[in-house]
């Protein structure tokens, strides 16, 4: 309680922070816990607030796609145990209105609640400052806000449940489904609800971002030049650019569509529209406008919540092959490319909707072209990997394992990049197979190297090494035995969001493929127990471990493990970028950011420069 | 374990290849081959894309095999080489995916252009629209005009659309059109978003409320295809489904007239009908 809170007076002022006057407390596992329930200002604690929070929703999620999954399996049967529980009014079967909102939740729960906050507001305040050198955010109270707004998302997100058996108009929530209350069960209180929390993800996500652009111009210790910076940090900071700069789109549209539903707008509505013989809307919008401005978001989001996971796995990687990453600023050129690309591709989510077909052929090229950087960060991890000594532990597995599925997934986006055959594949499980591969098979496998690798940073204790593997061996397989055949169900036409689509005679024959990728889901689903009795196992009983488990380069290990309030004993001085290892200046494989080397034993050693 | 991570990862691109190999035999793969033209183009491009994302599949993953395999490592603090990139390297990964795209991207646009923009539909079939189908929870309605109308112009083709005349032909989620004949349909909605997909034409379009859109298609053998929503419309959008029958022209003629005779059909005998025809 007492040292994680001084935060509160000390950010104040720097002049008094550089800890010439307080005295250095390393927290215990029990202060750590404690701070964590209540409103501490510690960017390490906010991170950590945020990746407990967002580990649940992954389970809670993943719950909601298992149901989905039930029903695509064994359409319209009693689901056993959890059907008599949650359905039971509808004799323990999922019904169509439930069915929705089932995926609408899952997509809810996944994008706004897992990836987006366990990216930038788990890795993100936790790594920012000990990377940079800093002793906390720029904003500490800012920082706090941003966890505890994310507290009434959830809670409007759960009330909305308990309306019209909750909201249904898929992630997306395109009008006029989602703007007239009368369009469906779940139009009505749940799709305002859902709004609110939507908007209310949002304010979080802006307030971090703020934060960790201002930290990282600003904050960066002596010698921490920009391309020094790791690429997480690089990562990162984009990430906030990009939120930046799309997020108050998602905002104002989310407001247009709400005073289009509660005030009579007509944003999103044009005349003459009867839904449920209600009377007719007195209209004049487009419902064009919202997709445009939804996917002006959440194009950019997809990056949003891509990108800190490549940063994550470029560390990992270069860290576990005993290699310096390979081509750094092409690394870094390309995440930005990504990133700018990333603001003029969202059309391609609209080649079937309607808007100008000429659009649709710009949006072409602009999509193919963002395959360009995603391809040149592929070939340069590769290179990293190639002559160096590579080390198969739980970290490097999953980094591995989000190269190899991010092939996939990238791969496959060639196909719905090219508007003919879009057409075809368009709302159908190719997409689905698609975005799985990249959000789950790419971001989470990153993730999982992410929590592996600084696990012992967060606690002092390593994770089972054992129990980690094994959680990866089973997630991998299953994972692909889940989405691989998703590829081939898209190939065969079958449509998404259909709650029984086994009635169309040339989809019928699809069912027992799609029994077996329900099996493989559900083992995938259970393997994330493994994940979660490790991660919080190994916080009281992982091996303790020093400053530098892995031998790493990277500035946060060489604070102590873990960091107390401040982070580092003293001012952390830079000498080098992150990645020298195997460096000729010295005889260990590894050469940290703050080690110093005199000039002339350098150039005794090596005399060509690197 | 140091050989064994290396086969892991070569494991799982093999069984995918295998599998996506086999995949056609048990019929996880396309329904049937594209049924049109314009189709059968869509089909060529994608396998035209699949030979090429294959290759880049099995190249890619055979380099992270070789390297998983060759660099591998039990040796703590054993040292790698220490480089920091090449330029060449970074030039040739960068432009030779980049003109494999463009190429891609280019080959595209010619037949996007015809499924879509209307300055290149069949005049035929722009001056004789099929039908107009409005989508709506969970049915789609089908509204042919009178058997042998001939609009004289486009104008009184939108004059159609804003106001149904007395003699249009109504039926639901049954649309007929004759086989080998680029015909179009202009389809709109009623009250929120669906879409028209008719996977073995490889059609699809959106229904857009407030939006009139001309959607054209030919299918090359007399038929019936599965009609199917794309787009979520609600708790019933699994229920969506429609019927296309592609018939021989003279068919079709036959089937429109019995579905304009029916409608007209009062119950009373047809000679009574004429008798008093004076009368109204």
């Amino acid at each position: 309680m007492s040292t994680l809170d001084q935060t509160a007076h000390s950010s104040h002022d720097h002049d008094d922070h550089g800890h010439g006057g307080h005295h250095y407390h390393q927290p215990s596992t029990g202060e750590i816990l404690g701070a964590m329930l209540t409103f501490s200002r510690d960017h390490k604690i906010i991170g950590l607030q945020f990746l407990f929070t967002t580990l649940i929703m992954l389970m809670v999620g993943g719950a909601l796609a298992l149901g989905v999954r039930w029903q695509l399996a064994f359409p319209f049967q009693r689901m056993p145990i959890l059907g008599d529980l949650f359905f039971g009014s509808q004799g323990g079967v999922i019904a169509p209105e439930t069915y929705t909102m089932l995926f609408t939740m899952h997509a809810t729960v996944m994008i706004f609640l897992v990836i987006i906050p366990i990216l930038a507001g788990a890795f993100g305040n936790f790594l920012i400052p000990l990377m940079i050198g800093a002793d906390d955010m720029a904003f500490p109270l800012l920082n706090a806000l941003s966890y505890w707004a994310m507290l009434p998302a959830i809670f409007f997100f759960g009330l909305s449940f308990f309306y019209g058996g909750g909201p249904a108009g898929g992630w997306t929530s395109y009008p006029t489904l989602s703007a007239l209350q009368t369009a469906a069960p779940g139009s009505g209180a749940a799709q305002t609800c859902w709004l609110l929390a939507v908007t209310l993800v949002g304010v979080s996500s802006m307030m971090g971002s703020v934060n960790y652009m201002t930290t990282i111009i600003n904050m960066r210790a002596p010698g921490m030049t920009l391309f020094r910076m790791p690429l997480t940090i690089w990562a990162m900071f984009i990430t906030a650019i990009l939120q930046a700069f799309a997020l108050p789109v998602l905002t104002a549209a989310g407001f247009m569509l709400l005073s289009d539903r509660s005030f009579g707008t007509c944003f999103f509505v044009p005349a003459g529209i009867v839904v449920n013989n209600a009377a007719p809307t007195v209209g004049g919008g487009q419902t064009l406008l919202w997709q445009h401005l939804f996917w002006f978001y959440s194009h950019p989001a997809v990056y949003i919540m891509l990108l800190p996971a490549m940063g994550m796995v470029s560390d990992v990687m270069s860290c576990m092959a005993r290699k310096p990453i390979f081509g750094y600023k092409p690394m870094v050129y390309s995440l930005a490319a990504i990133a700018g690309l990333g603001f003029i591709v969202w059309g391609h989510h609209m080649f079937t909707s309607g808007m100008n077909p000429a659009l649709g052929m710009s949006f072409m090229v602009s999509t193919m072209m963002i395959a360009l950087p995603s391809a040149v960060k592929t070939f340069n991890w590769l290179g990293t990997l190639w002559g160096g000594r590579i080390q198969f532990n739980t970290p490097m597995l999953n980094a591995i394992a989000f190269i190899s599925m991010f092939v996939v997934g990238g791969l496959s986006g060639i196909f719905m990049a090219a508007v003919p055959v879009d057409i075809y594949f368009h709302d159908t499980y190719f997409i689905v197979a698609h975005f799985h591969y990249v959000l789950f098979g790419s971001t989470l496998f990153g993730v999982f190297a992410g929590i592996t690798f600084w696990f012992p940073k967060m606690f002092g204790r390593m994770m089972n090494e054992t129990l980690g593997k094994i959680h990866f061996v089973i997630t991998f397989i299953a994972f692909n035995g889940a989405f691989f055949p998703m590829h081939l169900l898209g190939i065969a036409a079958f449509p998404r969001r259909l709650a029984d689509p086994y009635h169309y005679p040339s989809l019928e024959h699809l069912l027992s493929l799609n029994q077996f990728i329900t099996i493989s889901a559900i083992v995938m689903g259970f393997a994330q127990f493994i994940l979660l009795f490790n991660f919080f196992s190994s916080i009281f009983i992982g091996k303790k471990c020093g400053r530098n488990p892995w031998n790493a380069n990277g500035l946060e290990w060489s604070a102590p493990s873990p960091p107390g309030h401040g982070n580092f004993e003293s001012l952390p001085v830079i000498y080098r970028g992150p990645y020298e290892y195997s460096s000729p200046l010295t005889e260990k494989d590894y050469l940290m950011q703050t080690e110093y080397i005199p000039k002339s034993s350098q150039a005794a050693v090596a005399p060509t420069g690197h | 374990m140091r050989r064994f991570w290396p086969l892991f990862f070569l494991a799982w691109p093999i069984i995918a290849i295998v599998w996506s190999w086999l995949a056609p035999y048990y019929g996880w793969w396309f329904h049937k081959p594209a049924q049109s033209p314009l189709g059968q183009e869509i089909d060529n491009l994608f396998y035209l894309i699949l030979i090429i994302v294959t290759t880049v599949f099995v190249g890619v993953n055979m380099a992270l095999v070789y390297v998983l395999w060759k660099f591998s490592s039990t040796t703590p603090g054993e040292k790698g080489t220490f480089t920091h990139g090449s330029h060449i390297l970074e030039m040739v990964w960068t432009v030779t995916p980049a003109g494999v795209l463009l190429f891609i991207s280019l080959y595209q646009m010619d037949v996007w252009a015809r499924f879509r923009m209307v300055q290149t539909f069949d005049k035929q079939a722009l001056a004789h629209p099929l039908a107009e189908v409005t989508a709506r929870q969970f049915e789609w309605r089908i509204r042919y005009p009178a058997p042998g109308r001939n609009f004289k112009n486009k104008a009184e083709i939108d004059e159609w659309l804003k106001h149904p005349s007395p003699d249009d032909v109504y039926t639901v989620n049954d649309l007929h059109c004759p086989a080998n004949k680029k015909v179009l349909i202009h389809l709109r909605t009623e009250d929120v978003l669906h879409s028209f997909f008719i996977p073995d034409l490889r059609v699809k379009q959106d229904a857009v409320p407030g939006l009139v859109i001309p959607v054209w298609f030919e299918a090359s053998k007399r038929n019936q295809y599965d009609l199917i929503c794309a787009e979520l419309c609600g708790w019933g959008h699994y229920k969506m489904k429609g019927r296309i029958s592609a018939e021989s022209e003279a068919d079709f003629a036959k089937y429109l007239h019995a579905l304009a005779q029916r409608q007209a059909d009062d119950g009373v005998p047809a000679k009574v009908e004429t008798k008093e025809g004076e009368g109204h």
